[in-house]
């Protein structure tokens, strides 16, 4: 244990841990404020917003100030480092950062899409002068588009070059660079190149002020006017920890949120800006029987799935078999509800793991070795966009391993199917595009399909009855990343239309009372899956999520963690 | 507040004296402001025969208005904080990249609900383009609600209506001006 003293607060940090005072006096509810230094990048110390008074504490209790103010960001924690935050040194120091940063400033908070969660008005009102000496003169900023996603406010840079850092140390792609020097300083793109790297929309995360922006978000909304809710992006295995960032139920914004043992800082741009699926026209959105194109009225829930029910109970009495195929989209409460379910009223029902889908290679960050550009040579990726286009593949397995000796896959769901017919068969997609072109030919054999799905495609058309699906961020539940981490979403918008989680599904079908709450679900599923355990009897979920220790990670899958 | 707050000053009833009690004064007091009303010019206006004016115009609240800048564009910058001060919710802004290469932002959409404004001129105080405004312009009447929710063309209409007779009643940042011409030459 090595103790630091923060403004007269002694604290202790674990022995072994590499902090630098900004972080130390994090631990001492101390903020210092700074712009370039971020945890995931190098340190520069170049913005000099962290400048703090520094000394040393001998054995004997004395302390020795530096004379001079030190960056914060650079100064390792060490036992009996003193640092002083709230002398009037440093704040004059920080106020004096503030008016540098701001003399060339265009000042165009009402039109930046960062203000309300800028650091350069942040600050300014917490550590800046009252009044400006310079004068302000509002005008708009230059602006340069720099990428497919991504797009410059030139002036409003503070030149913390956080950006070019993670070009060059994270995506590996180094598109981005200072040009010019002293006041005129600029970020661009190199010549004849586009910011366009998958890891692009980061850039915009980490520039702490409005500089640069998301395109596909820009003027879209206000950041006030969103409300946040902890989620995942479930568009890959890698299973991204992101914010979900709604107003008036509608999904505005993913933005990324810490979590080492799946993303650390940082999340892909399929991912970010893939979710427009969730808001396209052709989503299902109302339940639907064959050749059925009136709109079926709000208690229509309740009929279909009564006649769903007496469906499944007669295929079983009549002994023919059943046939569920859950996708990997699925949440893992998703998944055991109805597995749950199905065996409760059809015991012989067969589960199937739905197809997993799967795009080419894993891609890995930094796309060139950091020593290629300059700095050390790291081996392990910073960054992995996983190749399994699905969030669930392990935790869906996991769950159907449970209720029978082998998660069957689709070949065996074409292939039972083809010899057996079947009496009853339950499809739940979930895919964010049209699917099942190879199953769509084998379901003539089944008497009834159900298929619950977020877009008509072939299987719907098969279908005997459709049935809407709500996709992740409209409902809550618990998915298993390819680290083998179990990460709890919770819900940011009621669903579109009538569509309805198959968990809320199976929750109804299976004549449970009260609200269907994935939480509880959860707690239910670690009791009974033994592979769940570390899951159980914890009330508040880790925001890191929970390792399970049973995930074999596939040979060769490295996880994407540092 | 609380009751023993320094700012609060406790005041006593004063006490009536018998002549007080036994109310006559207050009677004829009473009487003789009737009477003088009785006499002198009658103060009921007979609207809406006899349409109002207000004294001063700049500082009536009524409609509101989007002003124009120079060009004739709307002034509004779309920057949502109108609508963000309103405690009526009643301000409907959907703002896009601006069409004009002087300007970044600018409103696609922007409608007020007149039957939902309570007419406080908090838009016009949060404004930080000086482009709402209220106007001394107040007997509304429309037979829907739809009606009386006044989109862009209507509301800078009402600009066009009231700015001979109503200037400006603020002047300050122009965030629509063009960058001054030092940042140009640079950029050469
Ligand atoms: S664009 Fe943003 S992140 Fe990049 S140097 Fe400027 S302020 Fe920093
Ligand atoms: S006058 Fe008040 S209530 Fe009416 S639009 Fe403006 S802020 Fe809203
Ligand atoms: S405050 Fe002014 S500039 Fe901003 S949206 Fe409202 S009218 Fe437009
Ligand atoms: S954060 Fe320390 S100098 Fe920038």
């Amino acid at each position: 244990m090595a103790t630091i003293v923060v403004n007269g607060q002694e604290i202790q940090i674990p022995d072994g841990a590499r902090m630098n005072l900004i972080e130390a006096a994090r631990l001492a509810g101390v903020e210092i404020p700074h712009y370039c230094y971020h945890p995931g990048l190098s340190v520069v110390a170049s913005c000099r917003m962290c400048l703090v008074e520094v000394g040393q504490r001998d054995a004997d209790g004395n302390v020795r100030m530096l004379p001079k103010l030190v960056p914060a960001c650079a100064t390792p924690a060490q036992d009996g480092t003193v640092v002083v935050t709230n002398s009037e040194k440093v704040r004059s120091a920080e106020a004096l950062v503030e008016e540098l940063l701001l003399l060339d400033h265009p000042v165009d908070c009402p039109i930046c899409d960062q203000a309300g969660e800028c650091y350069l008005q942040d600050y300014y009102y917490k550590y800046g002068r009252r009044e400006r000496r310079a004068p302000a003169e509002p005008f708009t900023s230059r602006r340069k588009d720099v990428g497919q996603f991504v797009t410059l406010f030139i002036d409003r840079c503070v030149m913390c070059s956080r950006c070019v850092r993670f070009t060059r140390e994270v995506s590996g792609t180094g598109e981005l660079a200072v040009v010019k020097r002293g006041n005129r300083a600029i970020i661009d793109v190199f010549p004849g190149q586009e910011l366009n790297n998958p890891l692009s929309g980061n850039t915009v995360d980490i520039c702490p002020v409005g500089a640069l922006c998301s395109k596909p978000f820009l003027y879209k909304q206000r950041v006030w006017f969103l409300r946040t809710h902890r989620s995942i992006c479930t568009l890959c295995a890698t299973g991204c920890a992101v914010l979900v960032d709604q107003n008036m139920n509608r999904v505005y914004r993913l933005r990324p949120r810490f979590n080492p043992n799946a993303n650390d800082w940082w999340m892909c741009d399929y991912g970010r800006f893939g979710f427009d699926f969730v808001y396209d026209p052709r989503r299902l959105l109302r339940p639907g029987t064959r050749g059925d194109d009136s709109e079926p009225s709000a208690t229509d829930w309740e009929v279909v799935l009564e006649s769903l029910a007496t469906r499944v109970r007669r295929a079983a009495q009549e002994g023919k078999p059943v046939g569920v195929l859950l996708s990997p989209f699925l949440s893992c409460e998703d998944a055991y509800l109805a597995c749950t379910w199905f065996r409760e009223v059809a015991p012989a029902a067969r589960f199937y793991l739905g197809p997993v889908p799967v795009e080419g290679e894993d891609e890995r960050f930094p796309k060139r070795p950091l020593g290629a550009i300059g700095g050390g040579t790291e081996s392990r990726p910073r960054f992995v966009i996983s190749g399994e286009k699905c969030p669930n593949a392990r935790g869906v397995r996991l769950v159907i391993e449970h209720f029978q000796e082998r998660a069957q896959e689709v070949a065996d769901f074409v292939a039972d199917l083809d010899r057996d017919g079947a009496g009853f068969v339950y499809i739940a997609g979930g895919y964010p595009q049209p699917w099942g072109d190879e199953l769509a030919g084998v379901l003539e054999k089944a008497d009834y399909v159900v298929v619950h799905d977020l877009f008509p495609g072939p299987l719907t058309e098969k279908a005997d009855l459709v049935l809407p699906m709500a996709v992740w961020f409209e409902r809550a539940g618990s998915y298993v990343n390819r680290n083998g981490v179990l990460q709890c979403t919770e819900r940011a918008v009621v669903p579109r239309g009538e569509a309805r989680s198959v968990g809320r599904v199976m929750w109804s079908l299976l004549g449970r009372s009260g609200l269907y709450r994935a939480e509880d679900v959860l707690q239910e599923l670690a009791l009974a899956v033994p592979a769940f355990a570390p899951a159980g009897a914890i009330s508040d979920y880790p925001e890191h999520g929970i390792p399970l220790q049973s995930v074999h990670v596939a040979a060769g899958e490295e996880p994407a963690e540092v | 507040m609380k009751p023993d707050d320094p700012d609060v000053i406790w005041l006593e009833e004063p006490k009536l004296n018998l002549f007080e009690r036994l109310y006559l004064p207050a009677i004829i007091d009473g009487l003789g402001v009737t009477g003088r009303h009785a006499v002198t010019k009658k103060m009921t206006r007979q609207y809406p025969d006899e349409p109002y004016q207000p004294a001063d115009p700049l500082k009536y609240r009524g409609v509101h208005r989007l002003n124009r800048d120079e060009q004739g564009r709307v002034k509004c910058v779309a920057c949502f904080l109108c609508a963000t001060a309103c405690p009526a919710h009643c301000i409907d802004i959907v703002a896009a990249e601006a069409p004009w290469p002087d300007r970044e932002k600018y409103p696609e959409h922007f409608a007020i609900d007149e039957l939902r404004c309570i007419y406080c001129g908090m838009c016009e105080e949060a404004c930080p383009v000086d482009a709402i405004e209220l106007t001394s312009f107040y007997d509304l009447t429309g037979l829907t609600r739809e009606e009386m929710v006044f989109d862009k063309e209507k509301l800078l209409s009402v600009f066009d209506m009231t700015k001979d007779r109503e200037p400006l009643r603020t002047a300050g940042f122009r965030l629509s001006q063009v960058p001054p011409e030092e940042k140009e030459e640079e950029e050469k």
